[in-house]
């Protein structure tokens, strides 16, 4: 057993965290900047934070993740990392030529206060950011939320540093797609084309972290949002958030900054979420769905009606971040499974109240902590089984333990690839994601059947 | 190896003179950071009575350069106690650190049944808040490894800090000290913020002194056995050790402990009993080695398991130092014995690989032993460095009295060891030693990495990723080696890109079954024609189109 050291018997804790369900507010802003187009990271604390950050993004996308750092020494943790940023800007305008440097802080920096607005004036002072270049940051000390809410604070550091409104309105809609896959914003992207609807989207890490093999390496690929794109936002007609944890903060930022209106929606998961994604579309734009939209939503819907029979009254435990949890428990009690043990490591404020809401019919008890981590939903599991996990690679441990098969789904997946190109948002998204539950769980009835029931039809 | 000519640095039939490449690396960067750059990039001369060219190495890392390195955190909780099994590693601090240092390095353990302790597959963190930050993390401290105790009743529990606990003062070894009087077990704490040192490699250090101050010594079991060693400095990766395990079993030498690959608490605690250490990764622990030395009489030997003939020349070397003519005679057996299938699979695969080139960034060690690899297979090394390592790594130990210790350095403990009145007891008498010498025996000897690489060769300390897309362009290597950082930007070119830290899921390489394992994953990759279709047949050169335009 690879978890033998976790008990059946539930002790409550309250210092020690173990095996956690989320991690530090860095990692995701990184991964939002790098969702603009020409731009480098830059980690403003030890080296350590920016290679692990670096290192992990690139096990989960298998793409290059190129990130700076400030390389703290303890001199710079004594006096102040000012210095390091300021050569740091320089040597990043000089050597690798971005248009943006994304700064986000970590527990070091947080913890000596390091003013960056501050350095990165001097730095300007100095002569040391291009003329036409920018240096754009965050506040993300790790002992503050989690990943999801540095994702969160470096998109609205997007609409903070770049959105402007110049009272003339754009015929265009505001999509930020929330902390997921670059093929999930290519999918949302690709909904409100086939909508008739133009769009900007920031971040936008589609075609960044899902680029093809060409031969040529561009440190600085074709994808992300302009820096003239993300300006134009503040002229838009409308935007749109997806997820409210990751989505809602830059939403109402632009809302208060530029006066754009805001639909702050959750992350188009399985077709009730996604159809008010399309809904919210189609009345913000003033337009009619197209039939090839609706048929996709069909497709979807044939096979739930179709393979009702294996969606049925399996139990499932989740584990990842608040806007894909509740968006995807809703898409599994809409087809009747019972998703019944949910744990994120996240903090959010009215988490337990939704996932309570959506899954009331379920006839089963629910178990919901937030936040709460792996160990705790593994020894759930291990009181009241379930027939599937839904999670991230980490939940392979508890699957190959208590030999249940697992859906990868969120964020890191190490170990497989197809998250970064196929997307599990959108109607679309719908049908991947029920294909890769009914692989799962068929395979396994397969597996286990005795010979005499073993179908060759299912 | 040996010595080759510079003239073999090519590319094709266009000779590339390595001055000028460290000039075009140097072109682009500001006046000042070239100034340091280039003392860290380095065109190799070896001339074999004299000093090897000085290297600029672990020194700071220039902000914003784009760098491979990682932090003192990682070499210590990471690197050096990540593979010890049966030890409760409490991270001190916010979730990442402990979040990204939870099984990412693939050190493999195997537990002796069911019932063996295994923490490898959990991550435990305190999991610090700001409310932690502001008034202090010490008390969560506590009750963490009281919880932990609670719950696992764990032999030894540890705990490494992380940045900010430095900073607001929570004082780590105290805790240790109180509860491990509290709960009767041992609990030690190490100081390993991020920010001290410049790389890993002070993490090492430190991780090194806190195993040899807490855990060395506690238990003086006779461990059964005639010709008994330490393995230090080996991870374990891939299964490695495994493989070394099994050929120094064959050999019926016996090891004591290894540091760390699939180790365990006792194993440490007893690593004083064994007689001779012999050290794979100088960078990381030659630390441990010294001081066992002194306190405790064990001298120490450098040797590899990287390559088969290095691997050859280790049992040797170990057999050697036991003077006991049955052991040589047995090793020569085993290396009779493993030899016939690897020159088989090496032929082979030589075949095919014979004058390609290989790069190697990597570690404190790992691109120098694997140059031995690349050369069994008739591949050449036309640039290196490590990402961490000191210049004794590069230019040999015999550049240690010499070393200026900067402030960087000095921030990590220099442990007084004397001899342990109990325990020291010379495995060798000075006579020996002499001896043992004069046959032509080195003890505490590390050459480096610059003596057995070709002159011409551009050897280069903590490569940058601005400076390794420039040399991958002017040298089209058939290979290159690094971590995980560098792998996609450099495949993205067209070039087979190997980890050398994690092996790309692969393994073992040490040892005589994993030179094969090597040959063979080589192999693969330089002789792959995966990389011809890389180009649709509607993007073919634009040379072509207009030939055929002219048909």
């Amino acid at each position: 057993m690879l978890l033998r050291h976790t008990p059946k018997e539930i002790k409550q804790r309250k210092a020690l965290t173990i095996n956690p369900a989320k991690t530090c507010q860095p990692i995701g802003a990184m991964y939002a900047a790098l969702g603009i187009h020409s731009c480098l990271p830059h980690s403003h604390g030890s080296q350590g934070c920016c290679a692990y950050h670096r290192s992990t993004l690139t096990r989960h996308y298998k793409e290059p993740v190129m990130a700076a750092t400030s390389s703290f020494t303890e001199g710079a943790s004594v006096f102040g990392g000012q210095a390091n940023l300021v050569q740091a800007i320089d040597n990043i305008f000089t050597i690798y030529e971005p248009e943006v440097i994304a700064v986000h802080t970590t527990c070091l920096s947080e913890t000596i206060g390091d003013d960056i607005p501050q350095i990165a004036r001097k730095a300007e002072a100095e002569g040391k950011i291009p003329r036409g270049k920018y240096v754009i940051h965050v506040n993300t000390p790790s002992y503050v939320g989690t990943h999801v809410t540095g994702f969160s604070g470096m998109t609205k550091a997007m609409v903070d540093y770049f959105s402007k409104s110049n009272g003339k309105k754009l015929d265009q809609f505001n999509i930020i797609p929330g902390y997921v896959e670059p093929s999930d914003m290519e999918e949302i992207k690709r909904i409100a084309e086939v909508m008739g609807v133009r769009t900007v989207m920031f971040p936008d890490t589609s075609r960044v972290l899902n680029r093809p093999q060409t031969g040529k390496y561009d440190m600085f690929p074709k994808g992300g949002a302009t820096v003239q794109a993300l300006m134009s936002t503040g002229d838009s007609l409308a935007t749109i958030a997806l997820g409210r944890m990751a989505s809602g903060a830059a939403a109402r930022a632009l809302d208060t900054k530029c006066k754009v209106p805001c639909e702050i929606l959750d992350l188009p998961i399985g077709f009730k979420a996604t159809d008010r994604f399309v809904d919210t579309l189609r009345k913000t734009a003033g337009i009619n769905v197209p039939d090839s939209l609706s048929e996709e939503r069909g497709q979807l819907m044939d096979i739930v009606t179709d393979m009702h029979q294996y969606f049925y009254g399996t139990k499932v435990a989740l584990a990842g971040d608040p806007d894909q949890l509740i968006s995807l428990t809703e898409f599994l009690v809409s087809i009747d499974m019972w998703p019944i043990h949910i744990v994120t490591g996240t903090v959010s404020k009215d988490f337990a109240t939704r996932i309570r809401e959506i899954t009331k019919g379920v006839p089963h008890q629910v178990n919901v902590s937030t936040p709460g981590d792996m160990f705790l939903l593994h020894q759930w599991i291990k009181n009241d089984p379930v027939d599937l996990l839904i999670g991230n690679t980490y939940m392979k441990y508890i699957a190959r333990d208590e030999d249940i098969p697992l859906v990868r789904f969120g964020f890191p997946i190490l170990d497989r690839i197809g998250h970064s190109y196929f997307p599990t948002l959108g109607y679309r998204g719908g049908m991947r994601l029920l294909e890769k539950i009914l692989d799962a769980t068929l395979d396994r009835k397969d597996r286990d059947s005795p010979e005499e029931s073993f179908e060759l039809v299912m | 190896m040996g010595i080759l000519k510079e003239q073999d640095i090519s590319v094709g039939a266009e000779l590339i003179d390595p001055h000028e490449v460290k000039q075009e690396l140097l072109r682009k960067v500001p006046a000042k950071v070239a100034r340091k750059r280039a003392k860290q990039i380095v065109v190799n001369e070896v001339h074999p009575s004299e000093d090897m060219p000085e290297i600029g190495a672990n020194t700071r890392t220039i902000p914003g350069i784009i760098t491979q390195r990682g932090c003192t955190y990682a070499g210590c909780k990471g690197v050096i106690l990540g593979p010890t099994r049966d030890i409760v590693n409490i991270t001190h601090g916010p979730i990442g650190c402990g979040f990204y240092s939870w099984l990412t390095r693939r050190n493999q353990t195997r537990t002796n049944g069911p019932e063996d302790e295994n923490f490898m597959t959990y991550c435990f963190s305190t999991d610090m808040q700001e409310e932690d930050i502001v008034f202090g993390g010490e008390k969560k401290l506590r009750a963490a490894i009281q919880e932990a105790y609670d719950l696992f009743k764990p032999k030894a529990i540890s705990i490494f800090a992380t940045c900010p606990v430095g900073l607001i003062g929570d004082d780590v070894h105290a805790v240790a000290r109180e509860m491990k009087e509290q709960l009767g077990i041992n609990v030690f704490g190490f100081s390993c913020e991020g920010y001290k040192g410049v790389s890993q490699s002070a993490g090492h250090h430190i991780a090194n002194n806190g195993i040899f101050t807490h855990v060395v010594g506690l238990n003086d079991k006779i461990k059964e056995g005639k010709y008994k060693i330490n393995l230090l400095g080996e991870y374990n990766i891939g299964g490695d050790a495994f493989e070394i395990d099994r050929v120094l079993d064959e050999c019926g030498i016996t090891v004591v402990s290894t540091f760390s690959g699939n180790s365990t608490y006792d194993q440490f605690a007893n690593a004083h009993m064994a007689d001779l250490n012999t050290i794979m990764c100088h960078r990381s622990i030659n630390y441990v080695a010294e001081m066992m030395e002194t306190k405790y009489g064990i001298p120490w030997i450098k040797i590899n398991f990287i390559g088969a003939e290095a691997a050859a020349k280790s049992l040797r070397k170990i057999a050697k130092y036991f003077e006991d003519p049955e052991l040589i005679e047995r090793v020569e057996a085993v290396i009779a014995r493993e030899m016939p299938e690897v020159i088989n699979v090496r032929d082979e695969v030589r075949k095919r690989c014979e004058g390609k080139v290989a790069m190697l960034f990597v570690g404190g060690s790992r691109a120098h032993h694997y140059q031995e690899l690349f050369a069994e297979i008739g591949m050449k090394t036309i640039s290196a460095g490590y990402e961490f390592a000191h210049r004794d790594d590069y230019e040999g130990r015999n550049v240690i009295p010499s070393l200026k210790v900067d402030a960087d350095s000095r921030n990590i403990e220099e442990l007084e060891v004397h001899p342990d009145p109990e325990r020291f007891r010379p495995r060798k008498t000075a006579e020996e030693v002499e001896r043992l010498q004069e046959k032509g025996f080195r003890f505490k000897d590390y050459d480096g990495m610059m003596r057995e690489m070709l002159s011409g060769t551009l050897v280069i300390d903590d490569i940058s990723q601005y400076e390794t897309e420039r040399l991958i362009e002017i040298y089209k290597p058939d290979i290159f080696c690094a971590g995980i950082k560098e792998k996609f930007a450099v495949q993205k070119k067209g070039i087979p890109m190997k980890q050398l830290h994690s092996y790309d899921s692969g393994g073992p390489y040490a040892g005589f079954k994993g030179a094969v394992n090597f040959y063979r994953e080589i192999d693969r990759m330089v002789n792959s024609q995966i990389w011809k279709y890389l180009q649709a047949p509607w993007q073919e050169s634009p040379e072509l189109t207009a030939k055929y335009a002219c048909d």
